[in-house]
């Protein structure tokens, strides 16, 4: 039995708008890592991965506020903690985030190694510039990136080499978990490739201990994580290991994006890609019960009542009132009457 | 599936250069391309390999530097403004944006409005444009009076984009040239858009061009894929040929690039750059 | 348009600024329908120096005295006349004679006026040479000694009249300390809020009619401004190429030679007759639009590649209708606040020149520079005469302020990022 890096229970977080409506983006959210695991958060815009993420750091800036739940680092619940105790004792050491186009953070005034000293000294780290130079090369090598771009700036480095240098500062002080929100959706294919291959090596390296990966893009999930998690208006909608959710998904949301999936592989031109007709629903007022029943296909009358997480064995849940065995006949016949036309 | 075998636009020695002396850059490299009638093709391309530039000398928005662009067997005359207006009724475009294709100023009606003036319905009776409209509207599974008096902001992307296919769908142009029309719009979406420009290219008869950076996309939706590569075609050929069975060392590249789900991703083969 | 009307005055800064500005135009404008004075009126006369009247309730003496009179019996009124009459300064002058003369001190108190008085009156000798007194000082104390004659009685006055059949001082009527006039029944008063210039014209109408002329000539420069950098940024930015290149000549010319040096040469070389406001505005408007044009320009360059402006273009609408429609709308907010801010340029522009005495002449008006030039050159500053040049400043400040803070609250409206 691993070690749990991360437990969430329920967490709730909202946003305060400057009319004084609250917005609950994370709804009820609960999951666990464990060590050597990444989990996958898959969902498209609007659906709170993004606002998970920084909730999870339990560092938080309005107009984001912390309504309920835990978070459970190592076994100590950071929900309620001062931010401060939690920038120097938390993020960096134990939990790490990195946000989408973490590149434009570098400050292109300032060279990269200036940047590492600031890291440690932002955690009371007292080394000397010499120290850090070393500790920084040592880090560069093993992370496959060249020393001489701790001597470059910004400007003078590709878009996926500032991702990739964000990355491994990010992970400098051996953080338990990576939190990394779309790490490679700004750079084009190949340095895609080489950022995720970089994140995949982290974890073999020992240098982080878990990894919770957002993206919307499903192919790159699949073959980055181990579990995937999918969001819709806030809340979960489905969980499962990566072969599970993309091959064999229950909720009705969860099979209309796998089948969206486009990839450039044999038989893609024979398939027919499945759209889902509407927008997700304004979660200023989120309706009572299950929030995609708008857009579903297979609703029931007892869909407008609330609708919980079915928790079946090993960690596969989803969020519907109908049965497995009722959704996979559905899902089903619906793939023989499309053969057929 | 080619439709015809005639060709309705060619492309020989098209050549775009910006800037001189030092800072002078070929976007686009002399490249040639014969455009059948009725056919889809894509041009794959990263991000400035020229795609856009090529696209936007097709489309007469930006000038030339050399070569030519033949129209139907003539070569392109944008000369006056008179002929551009003339071109610019056989060929029309989809942007990426669908936020930004709008004039936030003005309702939506004005954008339909204005494409029913571009076909010489100018004069016609209030009842008759409202008539095209809904129609158009109805096309992409919009409601015309639902629409009608609001203003950009109201709606939703895909709603947004999909009333510049209405819009299309009334300027019934020969040639549709689409940048990028889906990457700016939700997983679940995507497939309606692309439907909808198909549905659209079979009631219309147009040749569709799609610009785009994801092969995956250009392998589901069109029969000719050109690959280019700093603005050159380093690739062209039939969607199978050139995803399933790549020549170019680039084009193969590319496509292990991209993550997959049936097939292995193999990261080892991946090169660590030092810049 | 109505809801962006409604985020503007939500604006705090804006509203200030904007209440601040109104109220001085509700006034420029109000005022003169009321008070009937012109403002270059001259209504006082006074030494070759300048008059300078302090501001003040000013009472006609003659008529006071015609009025009749109501008594009031109060109790300090003694004390007070005899406190204006007997400054401090002079009871120590008193008291220094009255030590020099060899009066022991203790028997002196200043503040003692009758006891001090009284010492006085039987003590001085005009005639009496003390030692260590200059000849000019033996004047001071019997101009003094005049002066204080009569200080403690409490007689009457008399009014006399020469005859016009007699030809002598006939007694008309008498006055006495305790007659007091109704303000309100003298038929001749007038309130000097801020008194008067070195010219003798009341300054309070005289400074209205001029912020008035500073306004006009602010608006009608920013107006001019305004225009042409909008012209000229639309045409550089959208046309580019050869128009693109001649407006950034022009432009980078204007910029580097300093404004106001190039206001001050023309200024000059115009003369003083031809030199009326509507000139000055009209200089001033063509010095300084090289501002705006820089700024329209860099957002014209960042509109003209938008994709509703190719979708324009693809749908075959004419280059003016595309600047029209699909780039103006987009700059409108902005080029709003751009003459917010030449119009307060062109009102300092205006006084700066008028104060080194190149802004405009006019026989019916004054401007806000012109005042303080005016004030300069009668030296009100160093006499003191604070009423001549402060009201002035302040209006200037209170104008450029409420306009910045105008164009502070609006930049937060419109541009999210900046909202606190």
């Amino acid at each position: 039995m691993s070690e749990v890096m991360l437990e969430v229970k329920d967490l709730t977080t909202k946003y305060i708008t400057r009319y004084n409506e609250d917005i609950y983006a994370v709804d009820h959210v609960s999951l666990k890592v464990e060590e050597g695991k990444t989990l996958g958060i898959a969902g498209e815009s609007g659906c709170g991965k993004s606002t998970l993420a920084l909730s999870l750091m339990g560092y938080y800036f309005a107009p984001l506020h912390y309504t309920s739940g835990e978070i459970i680092i190592n076994g100590r619940d950071i929900s309620g903690m001062d931010p401060d105790v939690v920038r120097k004792s938390i993020l960096g050491t134990e939990i790490s985030y990195i946000p989408q186009a973490a590149m434009n953070a570098l400050n292109p005034t300032r060279k990269i190694i200036d940047f590492i000293e600031d890291v440690y000294h932002a955690h009371d780290e007292y080394k000397s510039k010499a120290e850090i130079y070393d500790l920084a090369c040592e880090c560069c090598s093993i992370l496959g990136l060249p020393k001489e771009v701790l001597q470059k700036y910004p400007v003078e480095l590709s878009g996926g080499m500032k991702q990739r240098t964000v990355i491994a500062v990010s992970v400098i002080l051996f953080p338990k978990i990576l939190i990394a929100d779309e790490p490679s959706s700004a750079l084009d294919v190949t340095s895609q490739k080489m950022v995720i291959k970089m994140l995949k090596d982290l974890m073999k390296d020992g240098f982080i201990k878990s990894m919770i990966f957002i993206t919307h893009e499903l192919p790159l999930l699949y073959n980055v994580t181990d579990d995937i998690m999918v969001m819709y208006a806030g809340q979960i909608v489905e969980k499962g290991t990566a072969k599970e959710a993309v091959f064999d998904p229950l909720h009705p949301y969860s099979k209309g994006l796998m089948g969206s999936i486009i990839v450039p592989e044999h038989g893609l031109r024979d398939i027919k890609l499945t759209a889902i007709p509407g927008v997700p629903p304004n979660l200023k007022n989120p309706p009572p019960g299950c929030r995609f029943l708008p857009r579903c296909k297979y609703t029931r009358a007892e869909c407008e009542a609330n609708v919980n997480l079915r928790n079946l064995e090993d960690g596969r849940a989803y969020r519907c009132i109908l049965s497995e065995r009722e959704l996979r006949d559905a899902y089903r016949m619906e793939a023989e009457q499309n053969a057929r036309k | 599936m080619l439709e015809s075998s005639e060709i309705i636009m060619s492309a020989k020695g098209l050549t775009k250069v910006f800037g001189f002396g030092a800072t002078k850059t070929l976007a686009v490299d002399h490249v040639n391309m014969d455009l059948y009638k009725g056919e889809v093709v894509s041009i794959v391309g990263e991000s400035g390999s020229g795609k856009t530039t090529f696209a936007k000398m097709i489309l007469a928005l930006i000038s030339i530097t050399e070569g030519e662009i033949y129209f139907q067997g003539k070569k392109r005359d944008i000369s006056t403004n008179k002929k551009k207006q003339e071109y610019w009724r056989n060929i029309q475009a989809i942007f990426q944006d669908p936020f930004s294709s709008y004039n936030i100023f003005h309702k939506i009606d004005a954008v339909l409005l204005d494409c029913i003036r571009m076909r010489g319905g100018g004069r016609l009776p209030r009842e008759k444009k409202v008539e095209m409209m809904s129609e158009a509207c109805k096309f992409v599974n919009l409601k015309y009076e639902e629409l009608t008096n609001k203003y950009p902001f109201e709606l939703s992307g895909g709603q947004m984009q999909r009333l510049m296919i209405a819009r299309i769908f009334l300027l019934k142009p020969k040639i549709l040239l689409a940048d990028e029309p889906t990457s700016m719009i939700d997983a679940c979406s995507r497939a309606t858009i692309l439907e909808m420009l198909m549905d659209l290219r079979k009631e219309v008869g147009m040749t569709v061009i799609f610009i785009t950076h994801d092969i995956g996309l250009a392998y589901y939706v069109s029969d000719k894929v050109f690959i280019m590569e700093h603005g050159k075609f380093v690739e062209s050929g039939s969607a199978d040929e050139v995803i399933l069975s790549p020549r170019a060392a680039y084009t193969k590249r590319l496509i292990s690039d991209v993550p997959k789900i049936h097939e292995a991703w193999d990261l080892s083969t991946v090169e660590m750059q030092s810049s | 348009m109505k809801n962006t009307l409604q985020q503007v005055f939500h604006s705090g800064k804006f509203v200030i600024g904007f209440s601040i500005f109104m109220f001085i135009v509700l006034t420029v404008i109000i005022f003169p329908l009321f008070v009937k004075t012109p403002p270059l009126g001259i209504i006082s006369q006074g030494s070759i120096q300048g008059s300078f009247l302090p501001p003040g309730i000013y009472v006609n003496v003659y008529d006071s005295i015609g009025v009749a009179p109501y008594t009031l019996l109060l109790d300090d009124a003694t004390a007070k006349r005899i406190a204006s009459k007997l400054s401090p300064d002079d009871r120590t002058a008193i008291k220094e004679w009255l030590l020099a003369d060899g009066i022991p001190e203790d028997q002196i108190d200043t503040t003692d006026t009758k006891s001090l008085m009284n010492l006085w009156t039987s003590n001085y000798d005009p005639n009496k040479e003390l030692t260590g007194m200059t000849f000019a000082k033996m004047r001071f104390y019997q101009r003094l000694n005049t002066s204080l004659q009569g200080i403690l009685s409490t007689q009457d006055l008399t009014i006399a009249e020469t005859g016009t059949v007699t030809g002598t001082l006939q007694a008309k009527g008498s006055v006495s300390q305790t007659d007091y006039v109704n303000v309100s029944e003298v038929p001749n008063v007038r309130l000097l809020a801020l008194g008067t210039d070195s010219f003798g014209r009341d300054v309070t109408p005289e400074l209205v009619s001029a912020t008035g002329t500073s306004l006009l000539i602010g608006l009608v420069a920013g107006l001019i401004a305004t225009s042409i950098g909008l012209v000229l940024g639309l045409a550089g930015g959208y046309i580019g190429g050869i128009v693109d290149d001649v407006v950034m000549f022009f432009t980078n010319i204007f910029t580097v030679i300093p404004s106001f040096v190039l206001l001050i040469l023309i200024s000059f070389s115009i003369g003083q007759e031809k030199r009326g406001p509507v000139v000055i505005a009209i200089v001033i408007g063509f010095t300084s639009w090289y501002w705006t044009a820089r700024a329209v320009r860099a957002q014209v360059i960042s509109l003209r590649n938008r994709d509703h402006v190719n979708l324009s273009k693809l749908s075959g609408h004419p280059i003016a209708l595309i600047i029209f429609a699909d780039i103006l709308p987009y700059i409108a907010s902005y080029v709003f606040m751009a003459l917010i801010l030449q119009i307060s340029t062109a009102i300092l522009a205006e006084a700066s020149l008028s104060i080194l005495g190149l802004g405009p002449k006019t026989t019916t008006t004054a401007t806000l520079g012109q005042m303080m030039n005016w004030g300069l050159i009668y030296m009100a500053p160093t006499m003191g005469k604070w009423w001549a040049y402060l009201p002035v400043i302040v209006i200037i400040a209170l104008i450029s302020f409420s306009l910045n803070l105008m164009n502070t609250g609006l930049d937060q409206v419109y541009n999210p990022a900046l909202r606190e």
